[in-house]
């Protein structure tokens, strides 16, 4: 029964809008900035994943391309966070996201 | 049959990993739960012959992002465990479990029915042929430099703008810059002469309420005695 089933793209696109509706749940309960950031890749990895089985379902290649950029997006976005991170911590003893409702630092 | 196997494990290694990052008390957990689901990424990958990308998934995101994470973490000394039963905002745990119920079954709803409920559309580049005519890494090579050079370009650019403003945000200012990292030895030095000192200062306090007491001599000079004792070993360390 199992050799009949076959893992079609829709699979993989359910499974990506799962990972992005957890990340998109963290992103919303946690207030340690670092893991909210984590939160944010995994939720790019999701869209990733579904440019991915897209590109495989319609046999373009355009579709890989997409996701090195979104992976050269994430790097510079994850650098430029923990800078601002580093920065605050410096300044102010917790840095945690509700306390960093105005921004003078 | 395989794929089906490979599907469910991979897919229970994302998701379990994925809600790992956001249970676990401790930031440093979250990024070692992270490196989980992106090693099932890959394999999805994988399975989805996008090796190139599987490839740059495990070094870029697991080898250098998840690397950064825990650099800052240990750096900042934010490590400290994060208290998960304060809840700051009255339900807000409660709406967030609601919208990304939403965006789940939004998005999922939208994909049931046939295969074809999402069609999508081929876009104006190259379509991918069998790995055994040409391997991937060329296939997406030959894409990338030749229809999407002006964006590649483009990520260079952004990324040296990032180092910079990494760079700029990060960096002290000349009004707070820290004194000049002294030799640990040093520092040492210094503490042991203040713990020296400390000693001697609380020996004469002694040795003087002694003296006051029962004016008794002995003990001053006893006193004394330590603190040269004191004294010269701390020659003997300089």
């Amino acid at each position: 029964m199992l050799a009949a089933v076959e893992v079609t793209s829709n699979w993989y696109l359910i499974l990506s809008a799962a990972l992005f509706a957890v990340g998109a749940m963290g992103l919303l309960i946690r207030r340690n900035p670092l893991v909210m950031f984590m939160c944010v890749e995994l939720m790019l990895n999701a869209v990733n994943l579904s440019f991915v089985a897209f590109g495989d379902r319609l046999g373009d290649i355009a579709g890989q391309v997409s996701v090195f950029f979104v992976l050269v997006v994430a790097a510079a976005e994850v650098v430029v966070g923990l800078a601002l991170v580093v920065a605050i911590s410096r300044r102010r003893a917790t840095t945690t996201a509700d306390d960093l409702s105005v921004l003078r630092g | 049959m395989v794929e089906v196997i490979v599907f469910f494990v991979c897919a229970a290694i994302v998701l379990g990993g994925a809600a790992g990052v956001i249970i676990a008390r401790n930031p440093v957990h979250s990024a070692l739960f992270l490196i989980q689901t992106l090693f099932g990424m890959a394999v999805l990958f994988i399975s989805l012959e996008a090796h190139f990308l599987a490839a740059v998934q495990v070094v870029v995101y697991a080898g250098a992002i998840v690397i950064l994470f825990l650099f800052v973490i240990m750096l900042l000394g934010v490590d400290q465990a994060e208290d998960l039963n304060i809840e700051p905002i009255v339900g807000q745990r409660f709406v967030a479990g609601i919208l990304s119920l939403g965006i789940f079954f939004l998005v999922t709803a939208s994909l049931v029915g046939s295969e074809d409920a999402i069609t999508g559309a081929r876009g104006s580049s190259g379509q991918i042929v069998d790995e055994t005519v040409k391997p991937n890494v060329e296939q997406l090579a030959e894409t990338l430099f030749t229809d999407y050079v002006f964006a590649f370009e483009a990520t260079a650019i952004l990324l040296t703008i990032a180092v910079v403003g990494a760079v700029v945000l990060a960096r002290r200012t000349k009004g707070d810059m820290l004194d000049t990292p002294k030799n640990t030895l040093e520092i040492r030095e210094e503490n042991y002469q203040a713990r020296i000192d400390a000693r001697a200062a609380e020996l004469e306090a002694e040795a003087a309420g002694n003296n006051s007491a029962a004016e008794a001599p002995d003990s001053a000079e006893a006193g004394d005695d330590l603190v040269d004792a004191a004294d010269a070993t701390d020659g003997g360390e300089a």
